[in-house]
């Protein structure tokens, strides 16, 4: 954190496990680590499990590992701080990417078989994308970004796009479903509609420049962009063309009922929040900060992000680093001066399609009914207190 | 069987196109049929991939001790991996009041023999016969008041158990690219 945003209190780190490891300082010129590089002792951000369940739980299951946000810098979140977040908790398979195949079968003129090989020698796509779980919700018990924004993160993938296997394949009339399934045990399985695989589904095998981590589905996943994280389905191994929604377990858990609401919404909500300050960190004293944050939409590209220092009174807009990709994390920053007063930081992003990130007020109105229902894209206020401290004001 | 809630009807361009078209690369292979039959184990709301075999929740009283109990408890209520009944048997609750309890919650019963099928028991996975599962899937249907203990679960029967969710959730979205998250919600 310290590099980061030298000033801003560092998110709670054992002082004493960083003394513990400078202490067993690393040889740079070993072989190992001449061949294969590793941070700094002193750099300590870290996952965590978030959503309040152990992971690994008692069975070894691994269920909801956040993003540390609050260290975060630019847009792409490095592969070894991707959240990671299954159903039901899983296992991560061990597989041999020489073993591995992936069959695409159903509703198709011809049933094909793939190895990982095959599959590379296709024309590829390289994308940067965030992908975000449907239960990324900020309540008014959490206490830092990573419990209530954790995950959420962003990645350059590079594999072929679904289309092009599925043109080779070519769809029948009446394929208007996709299922694709994972090898994991529980060979998690969710159901996508073709219009979005003939869209911009990418069969990814490879993320920020090498193969896929294996908690992020190596040898092969999908990655769905701007779409509810679950439907990205890791360890990819089958993809059948279907003419009907399937209700799979990983469906029918995220049905909804209200016939005025969508079974599903698919569609990850424009979105922002502050990454620093944020929750748990200590500004040092009255002055200059960059706020820094992160924007996206499973609508498309950012658009715009817009900054209040004072709880939503007057907004100005942040700059947005690089060029917005569509349906990925845009770093934004706003110079802020503070007066040393308690004020409330917020931030709300507009994407392309011009919808507008809301205040929970705003999404509680919408349904007539308190709270925030569906995926939670709503406005998070952080309170900076006089002596620096900052908060999350969700009340 | 109640009707399926279904998209209507999309309008693929791509794909109505795609299906004249002949491969391209000539990458992969063709599958062989029995292949293909191994590796399908999706279970469609109406069961067609079902396979032949049977049970009842008597039956299925058996294989859950023996395959069931260590983990989700002898009724399954008390394991310590998810429930699988409703909070009270024979009451008329509410089904979405539940929580994620798969045998209540889920629209089609099919899908809850996809689920043991596909993914239990944890860590033995695909070592339950067809028998098996079916009388696995009529207990619990049977624990949640939704099937006699004696009734027999096979790939005819089992589709047509009408589940309490089968017509209570909101349509599927109609997603088309470049459109927003819900017609009408401007967040």
């Amino acid at each position: 954190m310290g590099a980061v945003a030298p000033g801003i209190g560092p998110t709670p780190v054992d002082a004493q496990s960083v003394e513990t490891q400078s202490q067993e300082m690393d040889d740079y010129s070993s072989p190992e680590l001449v061949a294969y590089g590793k941070r700094s002792p002193y750099v300590t951000s870290m996952r965590q499990p978030v959503n309040g369940r152990p992971s690994p739980d008692e069975f070894g299951l691994v269920f909801h590992i956040g993003t540390p946000l609050q260290d975060q810098v630019g847009a792409i979140t490095p592969s070894a701080l991707h959240y990671f977040g299954t159903t039901r908790g899983s296992f991560v398979p061990h597989i041999d990417p020489a073993e591995h195949r992936l069959m695409i079968h159903g509703m198709v003129d011809r049933e094909l078989i793939f190895t990982m090989d095959e599959l590379k020698r296709f024309p590829s796509v390289t994308r940067l994308h965030f992908i975000e779980c449907a239960g990324n919700r900020s309540n008014s018990r959490h206490r830092t970004i990573i419990e209530s924004h954790g995950m959420t993160s962003c990645a350059e993938w590079t594999g072929v796009l679904l289309r092009t296997l599925l043109e080779e394949a070519g769809v029948q009339d009446g394929g208007e479903w996709i299922i694709a399934e994972g090898l994991e045990e529980v060979k998690g399985t969710s159901s996508l509609p073709t219009a979005k695989a003939m869209d911009d589904i990418i069969v990814a095998y490879a993320m920020n420049g090498e193969p896929l981590r294996p908690q992020q589905g190596f040898p092969l996943r999908i990655v769905v962009p701007g779409f509810e994280g679950i439907l990205s389905v890791k360890w990819l191994r089958r993809i059948k063309v279907v003419d009907r929604f399937y209700m799979t377990y990983n469906d029918y858990g995220h049905l909804r009922q209200d016939p005025s609401d969508a079974a599903l919404s698919y569609q990850i909500g424009p979105k922002s929040v502050i990454t620093s300050p944020s929750g748990g960190q200590e500004l040092p004293g009255q002055g200059f900060y960059e706020v820094r944050g992160l924007a996206w939409s499973g609508g498309g590209r950012v658009s715009r992000v817009e900054v209040s220092t004072d709880g939503g009174r007057s907004w100005f807009d942040a700059d947005l680093r690089g060029t917005p990709q569509p349906m990925a994390h845009t770093a934004f920053s706003f110079n802020w001066t503070w007066d040393g007063s308690e004020t409330v930081l917020l931030s709300r992003c507009i994407d392309e399609i011009g919808q507008i990130q809301p205040t929970r007020e705003e999404v509680a109105e919408f349904w007539g009914r308190p709270g925030v229902r569906g995926q939670d894209n709503s406005i998070q206020p952080w309170r900076v207190e006089r002596d620096g401290s900052v908060h999350n004001a969700i009340v | 069987m109640r009707s399926f809630k279904l998209l209507p009807a999309l309008v693929l361009v791509g794909a109505s196109s795609v299906a004249a078209q002949s491969p391209t690369f000539g990458l992969g292979r063709t599958p062989a049929p029995e292949e293909v039959l191994a590796w399908d184990i999706s279970i469609s709301p109406t069961g067609e991939e079902l396979p032949e075999g049977s049970g009842t929740a008597v039956d299925g009283a058996l294989v859950y001790r023996r395959s069931c109990a260590r983990c989700h408890g002898a009724e399954g209520v008390d394991g310590r991996a998810p429930r699988l009944v409703k909070s009270e048997r024979g009451s008329d609750e509410d089904p979405w009041a539940y929580g994620r309890v798969l045998p209540i919650r889920s629209p089609y019963a099919t899908t809850v023999w996809d689920y043991i099928n596909r993914g239990m028991p944890l860590n033995r996975e695909g070592t339950l016969t067809a028998d098996q599962v079916y009388a696995i899937t009529a207990l619990l249907l049977y624990w949640n008041d939704l099937v006699a203990e004696d009734e027999v679960m096979n790939r005819e029967t089992l589709p047509l158990v009408e589940m309490p969710n089968a017509d209570t959730w909101a349509p599927l979205p109609d997603w088309a690219p470049g459109q927003p998250r819900w017609p009408g919600y401007p967040y």
